[in-house]
């Protein structure tokens, strides 16, 4: 089939993948990947109940507006679209 | 100095890639982006990155910026402040939209340009304006599939379009290929129509779209489509919130992506040493923010008193690549009615889980302003400080009362404008720096 837009999937190199944790959960990310891509990459979208009704929320501007991405770590809360993956890193659901 | 939230400069368009992407194919966002990062790197401007701007206030002849950085606040001093705050993107809410699967149309080209990586393995694209088209092609490009493109527009409106697209030919051309691609690659492009529903308990599993009438109203008959995630998109509007805190006001220019910050074409504003550069006073688009950047830079060093004459050739390029981003904003606002698709019991403000009836209960009981709102239910007080959910509940208080949008201005903007915890602030401030300003209008 003729494409005018060509797939470069096959074109990108990424770094080492490296284990983390998702409220327990062994994870692999590749190493300074953003966190929330690379939640959304290993099939992780729920990462915290909304207020009120507690439905499950997802990350959803990417780009640190809406604080529905946001995650522990260090016991800090912060936004995973703001954090990258890291050898080791523990993150806790807002679940 | 250059203050940026992002871990490197490039904002949302010009946004670099995180460090896990050892190598990948050139695009031509990713090849101007990185110029301009090595044009910024030699040129001796200092970069605070990671830095959050949470308030700005005038202290005598001096504007401090209040920032905050790895967990600890700082202040800067400066005569001269350029605020480039940029876009937020507008979303509409419909039935579903929280689920989680669910992104924004900007939110993925943050996900391709960053990290690029996919939102899923069958994706629904809808959205006004070019953006729905390039985020379409991109998941193409990098591997995916795209179950529908969606949009509100009709194939008239772009045709209508076509005489200031003219303007930019390369970009019309580009734009064309995006859409010839996924015409050839059998993706359904559906004109006229919207995102009904979106369905799925902890992930998305598919949308329900109905086509629109000419004013946006949806019209019966339902198609439903499988689907894993959803870029969703309701246009671009201005960030505004920091000039305002600043003391510049606002004013409604639906044509500019709504409530648009009042500046002057070479960036000064009613505020002494604060000047405003590219979308932040009205959505004009890349190419002409960069070019705007360049006018206001003139202007602010002009300011400090140092020697820097304005560029007639500068503005008459400016003034081009603008009809070109005009004509898009047009676009991405038409027939986009912010609450038409939104059913009683769909959430407006995400951060406070508030629905529509909620919403329409306080202003029945005369709520009949933002501020009202807010101060009643807290739509706007979250943690996103009311970007998502501002616009649904002007236009709710509009069609209630019966009155234009014009007349119904978003809530007051309080500091802290970015989330701040309270450990960064405590230890660092007396009670007397406390800034008390007067209470918002209700």
């Amino acid at each position: 089939m003729i494409r005018l837009v060509p797939d470069h999937s096959a074109r990108i190199q990424r770094t080492e993948k490296v284990p983390f944790t998702f409220d327990g959960v062994a994870l692999m990310g590749c190493a300074g990947e953003n966190l929330a891509a690379a939640l959304m990459q290993a099939g992780v979208l729920h990462l915290r109940n909304a207020p009120g009704d507690g439905a499950p929320r997802g990350a959803f501007c990417m780009m640190a507006l809406c604080q529905e991405c946001v995650v522990f770590v260090d016991g800090q809360s912060v936004e995973s679209c703001r954090l990258t993956v890291s050898s080791g890193l523990v993150v806790k659901s807002r679940r | 100095m250059l203050i940026d939230e992002q871990g490197q400069a490039g904002g949302q368009v010009w946004r670099a890639k995180d460090r896990s992407i050892l190598s990948a194919p050139a695009t031509p966002e990713s090849r101007s982006g990185d110029n301009l990062r090595e044009r910024l790197a030699a040129s001796g401007v200092r970069q605070m990155t990671d830095t959050r701007v949470w308030q700005i206030e005038r202290q005598g002849e001096h504007w401090v910026i209040h920032t905050l950085r790895n967990g600890a606040a700082g202040r800067l001093h400066s005569r001269a402040v350029i605020l480039a705050t940029g876009a937020r993107e507008e979303a509409q809410p419909v039935r579903g939209w929280t689920t989680p699967g669910v992104i924004g149309l900007a939110g993925a080209t943050a996900l391709f340009k960053q990290s690029i990586r996919l939102p899923g393995r069958a994706s629904v694209v809808a959205g006004a304006g070019p953006l729905v088209f390039f985020v379409a092609s991109e998941i193409r490009r990098l591997g995916g599939t795209v179950a529908a493109v969606v949009t509100p527009n009709t194939r008239a409106d772009w045709l209508a379009r076509l005489p200031s697209m003219v303007a930019r030919p390369d970009l019309l051309w580009r734009g064309g290929r995006w859409v010839a691609d996924l015409m050839l690659a059998g993706v359904p492009i559906y004109w006229g129509h919207a995102v009904k529903s979106v369905s799925g308990d902890d992930q998305v599993t598919g949308v329900t779209l109905c086509r629109l009438a000419a004013d946006g109203t949806p019209l019966p008959g339902d198609i439903g489509i499988a689907a894993d995630s959803v870029c969703l998109g309701g246009g671009l509007a201005p960030s505004t919130e920091a000039a305002q805190l600043a003391g510049v006001a606002i004013r409604y220019r639906p044509e500019l992506g709504g409530w648009v910050s009042e500046a002057e074409l070479d960036g000064s504003t009613a505020r002494e040493g604060l000047f405003l550069a590219g979308d932040g006073c009205g959505i004009r688009g890349a190419v002409a923010a960069e070019l705007h950047g360049q006018i206001v830079a003139r202007t602010a060093l002009r300011h400090i008193g140092q020697a820097s004459a304005s560029d007639p050739a500068l503005e008459r390029a400016y003034r081009r690549a603008s009809r070109f981003g005009e004509a898009m904003t047009v676009l991405s606002a038409l027939r986009a009615d912010p609450i038409g698709l939104a059913t009683p019991d769909t959430i407006v403000c995400r951060c406070e889980s508030l629905t529509r009836r909620t919403i329409e209960v306080e202003i029945e009981s005369g709520a009949v302003s933002s501020n009202a709102v807010k101060s009643g239910q807290r739509a706007g007080m979250g943690p996103c400080g009311g970007k998502y959910c501002q616009s649904s509940v002007a236009r709710l208080i509009a069609l209630h009362e019966n009155r234009a949008l014009s007349e119904i201005a978003p809530p007051t903007p309080r500091p802290p404008i970015r989330p701040v915890p309270v450990s960064a602030l405590a230890g660092d401030f007396d009670y007397d720096d406390l800034p008390m300003p007067k209470p918002a209008p209700l």
